[in-house]
């Protein structure tokens, strides 16, 4: 299902562009809503949410593909915590489909995917252990790798057989497309846009997208 | 249900018939001297331990329908965990079965599944919860049900993890044995019925030390009214370690490397 929605960047109380290979923290207030826009197209984002408050309480992808018994998502899904609780909802897609199977690439999983001289690229996992180190210098609050689990790939394409099998297939997003998240709880948004070369999660070219927050 | 002091069920009903019609050893089985240690899950229970390098884990099914939760750590480092979207993607499946391997965060092998007579096993949909249990069957409490008491995975993994240091913020992603969720095209996941049957076994190498927690429990997808969770047998062998033959580290150039990178750090 795809949605679009009316929501005018002039109003937004926040609005940037973040470069592929870059970082980004914010924290969401509950009814605020984050628009990510696809710029130029076949870009994945890799983002995780926690409580702001409590972030041992974070979103977990097995129990938000369980609880709608639908593995992509899309406007409606609810995305999840460890803890059962409804993080976030999609309220509005262009793009249409979503994945939260497919993780986020390390240098490790680099090297065991696409060979051992693939290790010093950029990947996700760093982007985001690095973001989460950026958070607690300002904030205080100490995430770490512990607190990796499985992330949603916003705007990827990661389509399940009926046989069992997983690929990796060609974005069905395009230049403008974009997805927008209401918080239902005190949120921290961590977002990697993903620096991946070796598939074409990104296109074979990873671009910059577009992040914008609205009040409620 | 109200059941009198003293009359309590220890255990809950089976699906279909003793356990002991189920030889977990048989015919496929190990050498009875290589054998360390064998233990029954009971239904509901949770289990935990750490598996030494190159011995393996093999978990029987002693009842249809049976579903057996795993978490996995390194047990020298647990930060580096089984990570789920890594071992699919790494291997292109949904789905578990011999020969794939399972990986860490880190890009090495935890387990190798050697032998699986079930042939598709789940990655997909998790553990569920208290509340979730709650919901769907109705409450079972110590205090009324004794040891009968409906438990949920989330709370036995929790548990398991916490006896050895570790707590929530280490508990991920988990797959589901002897359970088959399959994705139709349009994305929409469904248990499959009738999927795991009493006797069928799951063989897993451990090619690091690995702690692992188990937990047999009803799937969140099971549509069957009752709460009626299976007894799984465990048995841990030492099996040695893969040849440079073996077939799970042979089956893809992802496993041989993500081996190259275990071996490395075991010289």
């Amino acid at each position: 299902m795809s949605l679009s929605t009316a929501r005018d960047p002039v109003t937004a109380i926040h609005d940037q562009v973040l470069p592929s290979g870059e970082g980004w923290t914010h924290e969401l207030r509950p009814g605020q809503v984050l628009r990510l826009v696809d710029l130029e197209g076949n870009q994945a984002a890799d983002t995780l949410f926690f409580h702001a408050d409590d972030p041992a309480e974070r979103y977990d992808a097995q129990a938000t593909i369980t609880g709608q018994q639908q593995i992509y998502l899309s406007t409606g899904s609810e995305l999840r915590s460890n803890r059962g609780r409804v993080l976030a909802t999609i309220v509005a897609d262009t793009c249409g489909r979503h994945d939260t199977l497919g993780g986020a690439c390390s240098c490790e999983a680099n090297a065991v995917r696409y060979g051992l001289d693939r290790t010093f690229m950029h990947s996700c996992r760093d982007t985001f252990l690095l973001a989460l180190a950026r958070h607690g210098e300002r904030t205080g609050q100490r995430l770490g790798v512990r607190d990796l689990a499985p992330n949603l790939n916003f705007f990827m394409n990661v389509p399940v057989t009926p046989e069992g099998g997983l690929t990796f297939a060609d974005g069905v997003s395009a230049p403008g497309k974009y997805v927008e998240i209401r918080a239902e709880l005190p949120l921290l948004a961590v977002i990697s846009n993903c620096p991946q070369l070796n598939n074409p999660c990104n296109g074979w070219d990873p671009t910059p997208i577009r992040l914008l927050v609205w009040d409620a | 249900m109200h059941i009198p002091p003293g009359t309590a069920p220890s255990a809950y009903t089976l699906r279909d018939g003793p356990i002991d019609a189920v030889d977990p050893l048989s015919p496929q089985s190990p050498a009875p001297h290589l054998v360390v240690w064998s233990e029954t899950i009971t239904g509901g229970q949770a289990w935990s331990g750490r598996i030494r390098r190159h011995t393996s884990l093999r978990l029987t099914a002693l009842g249809d329908g049976a579903n057996l939760v795993m978490a996995a750590w390194s047990a020298e480092h647990p930060v580096d965990r089984l990570n789920l979207p890594d071992t699919l993607k790494a291997q292109h499946i949904a789905a578990l079965t011999a020969p794939r391997v399972l990986l860490s965060d880190q890009g090495q092998v935890l387990f190798a599944i050697t032998s699986d007579t079930c042939g598709w096993h789940d990655p997909l949909t998790g553990h569920g919860d208290a509340e979730a249990v709650l919901a769907k069957y109705g409450a079972a409490t110590f205090q009324t049900h004794r040891n009968a008491r409906y438990r949920n995975a989330r709370d036995n993994l929790l548990i398991e993890a916490m006896k050895h240091g570790l707590g929530e913020r280490d508990l991920a992603a988990t797959v589901n044995w002897f359970t088959k969720i399959a994705a139709d095209t349009d994305g929409s996941l469904r248990l499959v019925g009738g999927h795991g049957k009493r006797g069928q076994y799951i063989d897993l190498r451990a090619e690091m030390d690995v702690l692992v927690a188990l937990t047999s429990v009803p799937h969140q997808l099971d549509p069957a009214p009752v709460y009626a969770p299976q007894p799984v047998e465990l048995t841990i062998w030492r099996s040695g370690p893969p040849g440079p033959d073996d077939p799970c580290r042979i089956a893809r150039p992802e496993a041989r490397r993500a081996y190259a990178r275990t071996e490395g750090r075991f010289p």
